[in-house]
């Protein structure tokens, strides 16, 4: 078995708020990440996926084409936007990265072809913070 | 004539912004800046660099005491901008674009007056770890 990672970027606006509380609260639990006119980061997102080396290529999976499918099924939704207002599968949640890299693991699993298995996806929204996800509960 | 050094400070805010032009529709817009202008912000971690040139003082072998330009750059830069949406939050960028050109000029202008004349000022601004810009040149 071995580890492919793939790293890929985008540049996205947020902010953590939870429409339920009011801006006192939000503010008091969210600080200024819930500055309601938003915030943004540059976002670089590690896809590492596992298997065995095709006798024929030597690629668990062609590292080209995980970029080209990790940039059609994900970053195209995601780079340039408003998280919060412009991505489906981020619509009611809560734009934490740990809901977040939960949601790109559910976009992008289903498009790996068999026996491509994802192993973990590795979101870094700051110099200093960042989630890993090895899919499941 | 003594000897000149130069002294740099990193700092970082993360803000939103998108580039537009008021006088341009929609699809000048686009045309010009892409998804850069798409209407819901996107946003970035902006990484701030502070260079100040000038002769170390006799007494204290400083060319300017970086605790105290880390706290300078902090209150003048990181409050105002850090957390923000630069197009909405700043009166600096009410009718200014927001490009990292702009952005790096503005941050001078902010802080040249706190620093003493006799020494030199230079700004590097990165929007991405691949987009960086200078000011004065």
């Amino acid at each position: 078995m071995v580890y492919l990672t793939r790293i890929e970027h985008f540049n996205a606006a947020h902010k953590l708020y939870n429409p339920n509380w009011s801006k006192e609260k939000n503010d008091e639990v969210f600080g200024k990440c819930a500055n309601e006119n938003w915030h943004g980061h540059n976002f670089e997102l590690f896809v590492t996926i596992k298997g065995d080396p095709d006798p024929e290529t030597g690629f668990i999976f062609d590292a080209k084409k995980l970029g080209g499918l990790i940039n059609e099924k994900v970053i195209e939704k995601l780079d340039h936007r408003n998280l919060n207002i412009d991505v489906d599968f981020m619509k009611g949640k809560l734009c934490s990265i740990e809901n977040l890299v939960m949601g790109i693991w559910q976009e992008l699993e289903p498009q790996l072809p068999p026996p491509v298995q994802l192993h973990c996806l590795k979101l870094v929204e700051t110099a200093k913070i960042f989630v890993e996800y090895y899919g499941g509960k | 004539m003594g000897k000149k050094v130069a002294i740099f400070r990193k700092e970082h805010f993360n803000s939103a912004h998108r580039l537009f032009n008021a006088d341009w529709d929609d699809e000048k817009n686009m045309e010009v800046f892409g998804k850069c202008a798409l209407p819901n912000y996107h946003g970035h971690n902006y990484e701030l660099i502070v260079k100040i040139i000038g002769e170390p003082d006799e007494k204290t072998g400083y060319v300017m005491d970086l605790k105290k330009l880390s706290d300078l750059v902090k209150e003048k830069i990181i409050e105002r901008f850090d957390h923000k949406n630069l197009n909405l939050d700043t009166v600096e960028f009410k009718n200014l674009n927001p490009t990292a050109e702009n952005i790096v000029v503005v941050i001078y202008e902010l802080l040249r007056p706190h620093i003493s004349k006799e020494k030199d000022l230079q700004i590097r601004l990165y929007e991405t770890p691949r987009n960086f810009v200078e000011y004065p040149v």
